[in-house]
């Protein structure tokens, strides 16, 4: 179950502790994030998910434990971790009164890269968004904005990525296309930390998935090892109903995506 | 990172302004209140007043210009809270940027968003047969004590902005600012007043800036009233800060 040795982790944690009040979020929290992996962090409501990835976004203290990020420590070099990191929130933290191509020029800028409105454009085009450019985010649907959210967060090329819940109240179609937008991050070998409640999304995602539980890790391990936990695969013959979610997308015309998305699955796994 | 101090800064009020720009009802709302006060007491309330030689517009314009304060600085809290609550203010903390240029950046906004608010009044006040004398140094001082004012009140409206827990709370607070000027020297001389209210009117910030820019307007000597109102101002702005400081970094900890 344990990983194997790791030089470096892109992000570690270790005893990490956090209450408010009487109420104990965290109690304590460990785990090591590899370079250029997506790692899932799962759990239900509560689980202390976004409160883990606030602390290493330097939005909150940790009551005690040790964090570190790319090598910098949250508590002591929260200025080094802002420079390493690029979150992206639960709520889509898009500004709607500007149009799309605005919100990513405003973050261009403030990331001082060379060029912002070219870098708009440019994402723009990777990640569908072209035609709507233009027009303010309020207008947008919701696995737009995600798209633009995720989009946002590219701009600098921060070696790690935070994805807080990405497809949190999204419909079946929209969380494909963020599916597509986290898979293409990885291409740029940006170290992913998703939060999740959806055990599919963490399967069809993660190379390493931890269950976060009660403000414990209870398991740490790839989708193979996870599998292994439990008794081995009974063979059944069962007969093949096609699920709501493969109707749905095959009546409104996403089901080229669907069988896409498939096959990746069946390479990963 | 400080070093982006200004650009970050610049980059943010650009956001910002735009919020303002694409919605001038916000504007519009906050100047309505106070013309609406000013057609009242002129067309109604005012001939029952008297203020010596002085029209009656001339004698109120002051006032109503702290009205307008009052009532636009609420939006740069209802501003300020939403970003809040949408957790695009979170997104800016969690970026290698100048993090406190998220709070100047509302700050610049609110002082553009007053200073149209106000040219709109003073608009509708000439039209209403507001006239003045005053040259373009009187103008001046008048500009720098409304800007002040909106600097003091703008800091005090950070406060609920950062730490208001729903959107009525961060309007609220705006509402006994608006209604100050009503017991002060703003629409009716104080020597008109019963005696605690006539000291609590003569005592309280209002009417020292009141005061000021009337006599700024009128072209007559401003005295003491200037030291008063400047002090008001100036401590106003201090303890805001401070406190509005203190609700940041309460909330980045």
């Amino acid at each position: 179950m344990t990983a194997q040795p790791i030089a470096s982790p892109a992000i570690h944690v270790q005893g990490l502790r956090k209450s408010y009040g009487k109420h104990e979020v965290l109690r304590s929290v460990d785990f090591d994030v590899v370079p250029g992996s997506i790692f899932a962090l799962l759990g239900s409501n509560g689980a202390g998910k976004t409160t883990t990835v606030r602390i290493l976004a330097t939005l909150l203290k940790a009551d005690a434990g040790a964090a570190s990020v790319n090598g910098f420590d949250v508590a002591t070099q929260p200025a080094n971790v802002r420079e390493s990191i690029s979150l992206t929130g639960q709520f889509a933290a898009v500004d709607e009164i500007l149009s799309g191509r605005e919100n990513l020029a405003l973050v261009a800028r403030l990331r001082h890269v060379e060029d912002p409105d070219a870098i708009a454009d440019d994402l723009l085009r990777r990640f569908s968004l072209n035609e709507a450019g233009a027009r303010r985010v309020s207008t947008y649907s919701g696995g737009m904005r995600r798209r633009l959210d995720i989009a946002m967060s590219l701009i600098g090329s921060a070696p790690v990525i935070y994805l807080d819940e990405p497809t949190a109240g999204l419909d079946p179609e929209a969380r494909i296309e963020v599916w597509d937008a986290v898979k293409e991050l990885t291409r740029y070998g940006t170290t992913v930390l998703l939060t999740t409640q959806y055990l599919d999304e963490a399967e069809q995602l993660a190379d390493r998935i931890a269950i976060l539980h009660q403000g414990r890790i209870i398991v740490n391990g790839t989708l193979a090892e996870l599998k292994q936990l439990f008794p081995p695969a009974k063979v059944e013959y069962v007969e093949k109903q096609p699920s709501l979610e493969e109707i749905f997308l095959a009546v409104i015309g996403g089901g080229d995506k669907c069988d896409a998305d498939g096959t990746t699955t069946g390479g990963r796994g | 990172m400080t070093a982006y101090f200004f650009s970050d800064t610049a980059a943010l009020t650009g956001r910002t302004l735009r919020h303002v720009t694409r919605s001038m009802d916000t504007i519009i709302t906050t100047a309505i209140t106070p013309v609406a006060m000013m057609l009242m007491f002129v067309y109604v309330f005012g001939g029952a007043i008297d203020t010596g030689s002085v029209s009656y517009v001339n004698y109120m314009l002051p006032g109503i210009l702290l009205m307008t304060i009052a009532s636009g600085i609420s939006y740069t809290a209802f501003r300020l809270f939403t970003d809040v609550k949408s957790g695009i203010f979170e997104r800016f903390q969690s970026m290698p940027i100048a993090r406190s240029g998220v709070l100047w950046a509302h700050v610049i906004t609110s002082l553009v968003a007053n200073l149209i608010a106000l040219v709109l009044v003073v608009c509708v006040a000439v039209l209403m047969g507001f006239r003045s004398g005053a040259g373009v140094s009187a103008w001046l001082a008048v500009a720098g004590v409304l800007l002040l004012f909106t600097l003091a009140l703008t800091w005090l409206a950070v406060i609920p902005g950062l730490s208001a827990s729903s959107v009525e709370g961060a309007g609220a607070f705006a509402y006994p600012l608006i209604f100050l000027p009503f017991v002060s020297s703003a629409f009716v001389p104080t020597k008109t007043m019963p005696g605690p209210v006539r000291w609590f009117a003569e005592h309280q910030p209002v009417t020292s800036i009141v005061n000021t820019i009337r006599n700024l307007f009128a072209q007559q000597p401003v005295g003491d009233d200037i030291w008063t109102a400047l002090a008001w101002c100036v401590g106003i702005l201090v303890v805001a800060y401070i406190l509005a400081m203190a609700a940041y970094r309460r909330k980045i900890a």
